[in-house]
């Protein structure tokens, strides 16, 4: 044994043991990993912009007395038929089939209750989300599942989706472990496939084509609905602009922390940009094509609390769309259930299996014995006292700016505490007038 | 037989008056002149009624179309008929791409030819087509019959499910998972009457065919099978 001291053992930041780990597994199985949730890395966020308050120049609104007003329009550009919400948090599209019927009927309790909408996926819709929705969203998507005229007319507006933030150019993913009975009819589907929606729509091909498509959509529901159209965070100024020039009334803008029902972890975490990064270049493009607030932006993925709300507002948006934050609220990867994480092999809080169809909080399952579980009228309460939260918070936020509404925030109300998120949200690194990027430097 | 001028009074009144005949009608006949290309005509009709569209169209005439009968006598655009859900569209001409997409029922005839994807996504609609078919055709195909009674191009099928197809002449390749198989007297009769129905009875018969489905290897992951997606 030699006299001199060992060098200590040292991990190697490249392959750490989660990266070994993976490795691993891809040579036990040969098959990538498939999971839900958005992206898990440490990505630039809300978390690097502060608010500045009020000061001697501006003058902030009282707490407690001073009325901050919260509703949106959506939808005002074309349809004869806006909507109108209390508040602009908005329940992001996520399917029958992804989530058990009682989940979306929550869905629905909750955000009727809390005056604001929520919205169908990749599964068509269902009567206990249609019947427990005030304001339902219909999503058009590549797969068409379930699709028919009459729901289209039976909702509230058409969100046709070119891309999610989770997965930017991919399709939907809907393991056969989560093909019932009930959802592999409402796809026209046999049971138990692995099912895979198309990655692009079926009968249209670029942004000409599109503006087609929406005239159609409009011709067929007497141009009452609003018209979304959902794009991932991939090249937002230029899909922005392209979404208007095709007839959206609303742009609907989902970052990589977008969560997804199930896809590859390699798509998740390396394809699209945060929403911090979307956010500027799609107001830019609303801006420079004189629609701005004419064209309504909703933006989402990682959206968690009042001051995300608010620091998505004062970027420019008119409002924001939670999933995950949802479903959280519904009772999702509550430490209560750790015991059965446990058995799966995770813990509260990482779970993300979610294809696999075994979620103990009944939420991503359409086990009976598993959905059976879960209390819609709980859930939904639930998840109206998240979304009250959510509201009272930007508002505590805006009157301290000043503002006697959300929308009335802006980025002067900014400052950002890293490089990275001043760069990329346009706003001044705190304690300078330094915005990177503009005026050459 | 109600007479409507669409280059003089406009799509959208077409289509509300269309819309307007859900439920009891006494116009069972309507005629659509002037279409010039124009797109989404008779879009979203709920209502069992004959409408002939004379001349061409451009995208999605008859998309959505539940109950009608709609006659094109000229060529379609892309997307004729798409996710149709009953009734039925006839196409004296040909038709452009994605002909039928998504389609959840009713019957779609084009009596010339079809051009790509036509019947992709199908999901139980019928569909004759006279002539041939173009590349990726009945793609990801779900439900329904296809009935092709000229050629196919490539990649039929492409990962397909549980659509039935048959293809009179060549076809250049098979998608992923599609294969041929065998024709049983069921076959025969469903192609007989679909023959019929799609005014190809003179044209054709069912023992010219050949049944092309899935192989259903591609249902559920297998890495032994990597190469296919």
């Amino acid at each position: 044994m030699s006299d001199f001291p060992h060098t200590p053992p040292k991990q190697s930041w490249t392959f750490s043991n989660d990266v070994n780990a993976e490795i691993r597994r891809a040579a036990a199985t040969g098959i990538y990993d498939i999971r839900g949730g958005g992206s898990k890395r440490r990505l630039p966020h809300f978390d690097d912009l502060l608010f500045l308050g009020a000061s001697i120049s501006r003058y902030p609104l009282e707490g407690y007395r001073e009325k901050c007003a919260t509703d949106v329009w959506l939808g005002t550009r074309f349809a004869k038929n806006p909507i109108h919400l209390d508040i602009p948090v908005t329940i992001a599209g996520m399917s029958f089939g992804a989530l058990s019927g009682p989940a979306k009927e929550a869905l629905g309790r909750g955000a009727s209750a809390a005056g604001t909408s929520t919205t169908t996926g990749d599964g068509g819709m269902t009567e206990e989300e249609r019947g427990h929705s005030k304001t339902l969203v219909y999503q058009y998507l590549p797969s068409r599942y379930g699709m028919n005229p009459d729901d289209l007319r039976r909702c509230d507006a058409i969100e046709v989706v070119v891309g999610q933030g989770a997965k930017p150019g991919g399709g939907g993913m809907l393991l056969g472990q989560k093909i019932s009975d009930r959802v592999a009819n409402m796809r026209n589907l046999p049971k138990g496939i692995d099912q895979r929606s198309a990655c692009r729509h079926p009968d249209w091909t670029g942004p000409d084509d599109l503006e087609i498509k929406i005239l159609e959509l409009r011709e067929i529901t007497n141009w009452e609905k609003p018209i979304y159209i959902k794009i991932g965070g991939a090249r937002p100024y230029y899909d922005t602009a392209l979404a208007v020039k095709a007839g959206a009334d609303v742009v609907v803008l989902d970052g990589m922390q977008g969560g997804t029902a199930a896809t590859q972890d390699v798509f998740i975490e390396n394809v699209g940009m945060p929403i911090l990064a979307c956010i500027p270049q799609a107001v830019k493009a609303l801006q420079d094509l004189g629609m701005h607030r004419k064209v309504q932006l909703i933006v989402s993925g990682g959206i968690r609390s009042g001051a995300d709300v608010a620091k998505a507002m004062a970027l420019g948006a008119d409002a924001v769309a939670i999933g995950t934050a949802a479903l959280i609220a519904l009772g999702d990867n509550d430490p209560a259930l750790e015991a059965e994480y446990n058995k799966l092999g995770t813990t509260a809080g990482a779970y993300d299996d979610w294809h696999e169809g075994k979620d103990p909080a009944g939420i991503t399952t359409q086990d009976p014995a598993l959905f059976s579980r879960f209390d819609p009228v709980l859930g939904g309460r639930r998840l109206k006292n998240y979304l009250k939260v959510m509201t009272l918070e930007a508002q505590t936020i805006a009157r301290a700016c000043g503002k006697n509404h959300l929308h009335n925030l802006e980025p002067e109300d900014l400052c950002a505490l890293t490089i990275e998120g001043a760069a990329m949200a346009g706003v001044p690194l705190a304690g300078t007038n330094w915005i990177p990027g503009r005026n050459g430097f | 037989m109600q007479t409507f001028d669409l280059e003089a009074e406009g799509l959208r009144a077409l289509n509300s008056s269309l819309h307007a005949l859900k439920g009891a009608t006494n116009m069972t006949a309507w005629e659509v002149i002037n279409p010039k290309g124009a797109h989404a005509i008779a879009a979203g009709v709920d209502a069992p009624v004959d409408i002939t569209v004379r001349g061409s169209t451009g995208y999605y005439c008859a998309g959505m179309n539940k109950q009608a009968t709609i006659r094109i006598k000229g060529s379609a655009g892309p997307g004729v008929a798409e996710n149709m859900m009953s009734g039925t569209v006839i196409i004296d001409g040909d038709a452009s791409q994605y002909a039928g997409a998504t389609g959840r029922g009713g019957l779609l005839v084009i009596k010339g030819n079809a051009s790509s994807r036509c019947g992709i996504s199908m999901k139980g609609i019928d569909i004759v087509v006279h002539g041939n078919i173009g590349h990726m055709s009945c793609f990801m195909a779900q439900s329904g019959t296809m009935v092709v009674l000229g050629d196919a191009g490539d990649a039929l099928g492409d990962s397909l499910y549980e659509a039935r197809l048959f293809v009179r002449g060549s076809v250049k390749s098979l998608g992923a998972d599609c294969i041929e198989k065998e024709m049983r007297p069921e076959h025969l009769a469903l192609l007989a009457d679909l023959l019929k129905r799609g005014e190809a009875d003179g044209k054709a018969r069912p023992e010219e065919f050949k049944r092309y489905g899935s192989a259903r290897k591609l249902y559920n992951f297998n890495i032994d099978n990597a190469e296919a997606y």
